[in-house]
Order: C-alpha cells, then structure tokens, then sequence
C-alpha cells in the first residue's frame, strides 16, 4: 500500500502538468501566431526523430543512420497517395510502410554489429535516394512531386499528436520489461540470448515502432513542403540531426532528448534566421563544446549538479 | 535416464579440432565436474552445449530432445542455463534488475512485474548479495559478480545449470563459500554441469568427473578413479 501510494505521488503530479500542457498546447492554433504554429511544428517533428531513433538505438548501442529512410518513405507516402486518401489514413499508412521497410532491413542486418551496421544504414539512405531518382526520372519523367496542401493548423495538431504517442510509447517501452531487455541486449548480448531474450525479434521489433513515428512524421511534414523531390526527402540531415539532438541532451533520459532537440532546433532557427553566414560555423561550435563539456547531455549534467547539492541520489551508489 | 546428452559432438576452429568427437551424459540431479588443461575445450563444449557455438557435428539431448539446431534463448526456454567464464553481468544496470531479467525471459512465461522483483530479491539472498539489490553490477567485485551470474542464471528456472568456472579468481573463504551453493543449488533439484580448475572444489562437489585434453575426452569417474588415473595424472603433471 505504501507502494501504491508512492506511486500516486510520483505519477500524478507530472501526470496532471502534462495534461495541463497537452490541452494549452492543443488549444494553441486558435491563439497563437502563425509563425509560432510553424515553428512548433518543425520542433515536434524533430521531437519525434530524435526520441525514435533513441528508442532503438539508445539501449540498444547500436547507431542508426536511418532515421532519413523512414522518414523519406513518409514523406514519399504522402506525395503518392495524399491525393487519393483522408489524411488519418494517410498518416497510418505512411507509418506502417517506414515499419515494413524497417522490418526487411533490420531482419538482414541488425545482425551486422557496430560500425558495420551504421555505415549499412548509411549506405541504405544513398541507395533508397538515388533509386527514387533514378526511377522519377526515367519512368515518371519529373524528378519532383507535388503533395496535397494542408492548413497549417491542422499540420500542427497532427504533429502534436504524433509527438505525444512517440513519447508515450518510448515511455512505457523504458519502463516496461522489454526496455530492460533492449538495455541487457546493449550491454552483453550473448548473455541476454542465453537468459531468454530473443535478441533478433527485441531489436527488430523496436526498429520497426520507432520507424513507424518516423514515417507518420514524414507524411504529415511533406504536406507543409508542398513540392518535394528525392534529395529533399531522403536529406542525410534527417538521420544525423537527431543523433546529434539526442547526443546534446542525454540519450539516458526521454526528458534530456526533449529538451535537446528543442533547444536545438531553437539554435538552429535562431542562427540560420540571424547568422546565414555562420551558422554552420557557430553550429559546430556549439556541437564541440557540449562534446567536451556535457559528455552526458544536459540531462546528465543536471543528474550530476542534483547529486551534489542534495548530496544523495543513487547516481553512484 | 540422462537428462542432458551429447553424442559424436565435434566442434573445429579453422583446422584445429577444439571438442573431437566427444560423448558425455548427466544423470538427473548428479553434479558432473568438467576438468582439463587450458585450452583443452572446456568452455567450448559449454557453447556447444548451449548453442552459443554450432557444432560441425554430433547431437545433443536434453531431456530426450534433440535440441543440437536450436537457437541461445530457445535453449534456455527448455530449462538450460550458464555462466560465463569471463563473466557477462549487465553492468550499468542494477544488480537486481540483472536478476529480475532471468525471471522475466527464462522459462516462466508471462511472470508479473512483482512476482519477478520478488523472485530476484529471493535468489540474491540465496547466493548471498542481499545488501547489494540496488548497486550497480559493475561496482561489483570479481567474486560477487559471479555470484550475480548464478543468481541469474537460477532465475531462468533451469533444470539443468552449466558453471564455469565461477571459483577461479576467488580466495580460499569464497572457494568454500562458492562450494556450499553448488551443493545448496543442487539440493533444489537442479542438475549442475561444472567447469573448475579448483581441485579441492571439484573432487569434493562432485559426484562424477570428466577430463578433456586436446579436445578429446580422456577420461571419466569418480573422483576418486580420476585421481588415480594415469593418464589423467600424465596429462596434468608429464610423464
């Protein structure tokens, strides 16, 4: 009963601010401005990046580069079908094609350990862009398309919603068995295999979830685009920006790679709005003194200063 | 009847034969001392046995089934489970959850959350680290480390237990201390197969010994039979 209590308390409070945020933030559109619907919208996108590819590639230690491709399949999703399907569909269908994909590729591979399976997911990226192009062209005979116009409002909202389910899911993963299996499976895999885990199915089964967000976010971006072609959609940023975002805020904490790919994506508005000139210059920059300083992420960062002023904690017991 | 049977099982890296041709049989609830010198394929007839490595041939038995094809975690699900030689603990994670893991993915299927963390919590104390629930098992020494392993390996609710080597490293208090859970283990009913270089741990822990050298199975008793065996002797000391 003390449990129960216990936990009352611990998932209430933050239970209740949640809730509170969920409803401001769904009100949002009928308030806020323009710009602000636009930039939200971009922020959650990444968001959801971020916290997919920490969903499998953080317990899990292997680095996934991708992101891009489920992302890329998304937004192609919604070029093809946008036309002909309601948007809820659209969006459904967007995400269970990128967890198809993510299911035939992590079936083959994710036997490929370290390096090998980065670079396979790398080279996945180039292959899946230049094929794309390569058919546009010859068979189409535009390298572009066109996708169905939605009203900024409603890309908003989809995007909060997704948002909320990424992070739901990536929540109840962590806290669940199988998020402690996918950390065992990171840490020593053969002694995970030999206690039980079916490693292969654990890692393909995350894989395609988190593709599944990507993709869903993928579809719903590419109608604020409007025109889209293969470069755009399978942009290798897609794949790398997150890992840096999740990198910058502490793939420990789903609360660390929130606060990086919102702080990030800020930093990157800000500079590419202020200094066009710098703003790789000042965006590298900002990458090696975290590197060098936040070695854990902000999230880590604050774990450590809560360590020593409370003087307790169970950061290192 | 045996409860876990190898026959013919051949095992080569490259061109050199590390388990050749060798048969082997555990009775149920029997402890089976596995000894020989370095390098004579001890630990990988383990492997073999617990599909970490596939066999080139031979089969294995356990309980009467074939299981030579199958995959580590189908294995385990049977009612097998091992240690590591060079241990394998999860490290950055909590010593229980280490424990909470075997109960979840072992061969209880379905186990609820409480039931698990009550599970773990009763073989930490049955392998002695009660106090060390929630250190991480990295922080950890060598010897309780080790002692992790079994307790998590116990949490599969194996019928049959590989050890290996879980005394190596360990001074002579955690030798007798390690010697006393092989034999509380099995007085649960569970049929051990053991790794170890400690003689006195294995000649008084064991009911049955078998000696590997070069990959072959050179001989086989009581303890007392491999003790005197000349070629056993030959083997560990030169002619």
């Amino acid at each position: 009963m003390n449990w129960r209590s216990l936990a009352l308390k611990s998932f209430l409070l933050p239970g209740v601010v949640l809730l509170i945020v969920l409803i401001i933030m769904a009100a949002l559109p009928s308030f806020g401005s323009k710009y602000s619907i636009i930039f939200l919208s971009t922020i959650f996108m990444y968001i959801v990046l971020t916290t997919g590819w920490v969903m499998f590639s953080g317990p899990t230690r292997q680095i996934s580069l991708a992101t891009a491709v489920f992302f890329g399949i998304g937004i192609y999703v919604a070029a093809i079908l946008g036309m002909h399907l309601p948007l809820v569909v659209m969006v459904l269908v967007s995400g269970l094609i990128s967890s198809v994909m993510a299911l035939m590729v992590g079936g083959l591979t994710l036997r490929l350990k370290g390096v090998y399976f980065t670079i396979f997911t790398f080279g996945l990226l180039e292959l899946i862009k230049n094929l794309i192009n390569w058919y546009e062209v010859t068979f189409t005979g535009t390298r572009g398309r066109f996708v169905v116009v939605v009203n900024n409002n409603t890309i908003y909202l989809y995007m909060l919603a997704i948002t909320g389910l990424t992070l739901l899911t990536a929540f109840l993963i962590r806290r669940s068995k199988y998020g402690l299996a996918l950390q065992s499976i990171g840490e020593q895999e053969e002694a995970a295999a030999h206690i039980g885990i079916n490693v292969t199915v654990m890692k393909v089964s995350i894989f395609a979830i988190s593709a599944f967000f990507m993709g869903a976010a993928g579809a719903v971006m590419a109608t604020r685009w409007t025109y889209i072609d293969p470069f755009m959609a399978f942009n290798m940023n897609y794949s790398f920006t997150p890992v840096l975002m999740a990198i910058f805020g502490g793939v420990g904490q789903l609360g660390g790679v929130v606060i990086g790919a919102i702080i990030f994506a800020y930093l990157e508005q800000i500079l590419i709005t202020q200094y066009p000139y710098y703003y790789m210059l000042l965006f590298g920059l900002v990458m090696v003194i975290s590197m060098l300083f936040l070695p854990n992420g902000l999230a880590g960062m604050v774990q450590k200063w809560r360590a020593r002023t409370v003087g307790g904690g169970n950061v290192h017991s | 009847m045996s409860i876990l049977e190898g026959q013919g099982v051949t095992k080569y890296f490259g061109g050199l034969a590390a388990v050749s041709n060798v048969d082997f049989h555990v009775d149920q609830g029997e402890i089976v001392g596995l000894i020989g010198p370095n390098g004579a394929g001890k630990t990988t007839l383990f492997g073999l046995i617990s599909a970490a490595v596939i066999p080139n041939s031979g089969t294995i038995r356990f309980k009467g089934e074939n299981i030579t094809s199958l995959k580590p975690h189908q294995i385990c699900k049977k009612g097998l489970a091992r240690t590591f030689q060079s241990v394998k603990v999860f490290s950055d994670m909590s010593v229980l959850n280490n424990v909470t893991l075997g109960a979840h993915f072992g061969r209880l299927q379905r186990v609820s959350e409480a039931r698990a963390t009550d599970e773990a919590a009763r073989l930490l104390e049955f392998v002695g680290l009660t106090g060390k629930a929630k250190v991480q098992a990295k922080d950890l020494t060598l010897a309780n480390q080790k002692l992790l392993e079994v307790a998590r390996a116990l949490a599969t609710k194996p019928e049959v237990l590989l050890l290996d080597e879980i005394m190596a490293g360990l001074n002579s208090t955690e030798i007798t201390q390690a010697m006393e859970l092989v034999s509380k283990i099995r007085a649960q009913g569970i049929t051990i197969f053991m790794i170890e270089h400690v003689m006195k741990a294995i000649m008084s822990v064991c009911d049955r010994i078998m000696v590997l050298d070069h990959g072959k199975k050179i001989a086989e008793g009581t303890p007392q039979e491999v003790a005197t065996s000349k070629t056993v002797v030959e083997v560990y000391l030169g002619e």
